[in-house]
């Protein structure tokens, strides 16, 4: 449906998204991760033709976007960052110019009301777009990308600026909807991404650094098997400790949490559930478990792990590397 | 396209810009018929349409300002560079809404000849002649217009640039009288807006002034479409 290969796009010497290549099939919700500045928007730009590659493809339905890029746009809803809106027309003009302007084959009333109905707008419907929340401009604007019902639906942070309860509608229709259509959708939100998608790309400084199942993702990067444990007591010895349980891979002394009170991260074989053991042999000696935890990482974490390779403790090198510099600069 | 057009026009109609735009219009030209035609009693539009000519040139950048340079700044050109719309299309759309714009302006230049018609004997041939050479010079300011909406973001910036190229037109008469040759004077003459626009108000209806406006509106236009295009390479 998507396809995606080598692209690339430069602006000036500044190379935004660096050589790129995915794929995305019929009826998948692939999301696309990353942190601001990260490329995502250009990469959707680029695959709805908004803006041009420098060099690479990416084809829509197998057609190139920019060889015969009407073709390809018809195939395309997109909602752009901040939803295309005309503040000084009516929600129901709106979605009438941009039937036309889709060319839309649909019977009119009855698709648009459809739609309205879809991303609840109904009400609103004859107010001027100007006047409404950023949550309802926002839906108008996924309203838009309805229109002419695409197969292919490009979003851009769709869930931006929607309270908790807009969110949960939203990600149940981008549910809904990616039964029948192919969705690209991008966020920095890890959580947002995992409820919604099949498949995450996650891109980093313009390049890709994994693309897999949201299951295999989730089973790689957060796990029950690896804990982040906090105990008072001598470390080195709660250490000698803890390496004695069985299944035991690493133990890690991270840092003082508090005086007298150690951070420790554990981890074991795949699989291996240690927390109860690890409770009885620290109770055993008297060393009482102040926080337990599975070190489920954050998504900064996600990216340090991704782009440095490092299991352990990637938050706090950075956090040291801030720290040098603060200091660094307070001299 | 009829799609983009309509909108814009809404989009007039929905700000005080589209009626303060034709009743300032009407108002001038008003002013000039009273003036130039009502007082001297004489059944003569000439100079009307010279004056028309200075306020067409100063006002049309006002109604262009905001065409793209609005979308440009609201990120609605989103929406609408992702369409399957051409470009060509587009611009003509947008083209289209302004010239439909001035379309309602030039009405009154018939009710001006009706109302002489009831006093006097009007030649109709010359009415209807200068409504086309205000139409095409109109055209041609409105693609000028469209043209630097395009460049910017801020409609501030579109209106002022737009003014200053079209008095940019204007000049081109004084420049002509300062060139050292003969040659040069009358190439730069032959590129004369006043004086092409003025064959009009005597009553010349020609093809060769016809096809020069249109032209440079063509060029304008096409010159659109390239920005449109060059902003997504760039």
């Amino acid at each position: 449906m998507i396809e995606v290969r080598n692209l690339t796009k430069q602006y000036g010497s500044k190379t935004a998204v660096k050589n790129i290549s995915f794929s995305v099939n019929e009826g998948e919700i692939l999301g696309f991760l990353g942190p601001n500045g990260a490329g995502k928007s250009t990469t959707m730009n680029m695959l709805t033709g908004y803006i041009s590659s420098t060099s690479g493809i990416a084809k829509i339905n197998g057609i190139d976007i920019l060889e015969d890029p009407i073709s390809a746009k018809k195939c395309i809803g997109y909602l752009p960052e901040k939803p295309p809106v005309y503040g000084d027309m009516t929600v129901k003009e709106y979605l009438n110019f941009v039937y036309k302007l889709k060319k839309s084959k649909l019977p009119r009333e009855s698709h648009l009301a459809e739609i309205c109905e879809l991303v609840k707008i109904t009400d609103v419907k004859n107010r001027l777009i100007r006047n409404l929340s950023k949550g309802y401009q926002q839906r108008v604007g996924f309203a838009q990308a309805l229109v002419g019902n695409p197969g292919v639906l490009i979003l851009d942070e769709p869930t931006v600026g929607l309270d908790p309860k807009q969110i949960i509608e939203i990600r149940t229709l981008i549910k809904r909807l990616g039964k029948h259509h192919t969705v690209i959708l991008s966020s920095h939100i890890l959580p947002e991404v995992q409820a919604v998608c099949d498949r995450i790309v996650v891109i980093s400084s313009g390049s890709i650094v994994a693309n897999d199942t949201t299951d295999a993702l989730a089973r790689n990067l957060s796990s029950d098997h690896k804990l982040v444990v906090r105990s008072e007591g001598n470390p080195e010895e709660i250490k000698k400790l803890l390496s004695g349980i069985q299944g035991m891979e690493r133990v890690h002394i991270n840092r003082e949490a508090e005086p007298g009170v150690y951070e420790f991260f554990l981890e074991a074989k795949q699989g291996a559930d240690i927390r109860r053991d690890v409770s009885k042999k620290l109770s055993s000696r008297n060393y009482p478990i102040l926080l337990m935890k599975s070190n489920e990482l954050t998504l900064e974490e996600i990216f340090l792990k991704l782009t440095t390779g490092d299991n352990y403790g990637g938050l706090e090198k950075y956090e040291k590397a801030l720290d040098s510099k603060e200091k660094e600069s307070g001299k | 396209m009829f799609a983009i057009m309509k909108r814009e026009l809404l989009s007039y109609f929905t700000s005080p810009l589209g009626y303060v735009f034709i009743a300032v219009f009407y108002l001038f030209s008003g002013i000039f018929l009273f003036l130039f035609t009502l007082t001297s009693q004489s059944a003569d539009m000439s100079y009307v349409y010279t004056g028309m000519f200075f306020v067409m040139l100063i006002m049309i950048p006002i109604l262009t300002m905001r065409l793209m340079a609005e979308e440009n700044k609201q990120k609605t050109d989103q929406l609408l560079l992702t369409s399957p719309v051409s470009l060509p299309r587009l611009v003509m759309g947008k083209f289209l809404s302004a010239f439909a714009i001035l379309l309602i302006c030039m009405l009154i230049f018939l009710v001006y000849g009706i109302v002489l018609s009831c006093f006097a004997s009007v030649n109709w041939a010359v009415i209807l002649g200068n409504i086309v050479g205000m139409l095409l010079l109109g055209a041609l300011c409105v693609s000028a217009g469209l043209f630097v909406s395009t460049l910017t973001e801020n409609q501030m910036i579109a209106a002022v640039g737009s003014i200053g190229l079209n008095i940019a037109f204007i000049l081109v008469d004084s420049f002509a009288s300062v060139m050292p040759t003969k040659f040069l004077q009358e190439v730069i003459y032959s590129l004369s807006f006043f004086s092409r626009y003025n064959e009009f108000t005597i009553g010349i209806f020609s093809l060769s002034n016809i096809f020069f406006f249109a032209s440079v509106a063509f060029i304008f236009l096409f010159l659109t479409v390239r920005v449109l295009e060059k902003r997504r390479w760039s």
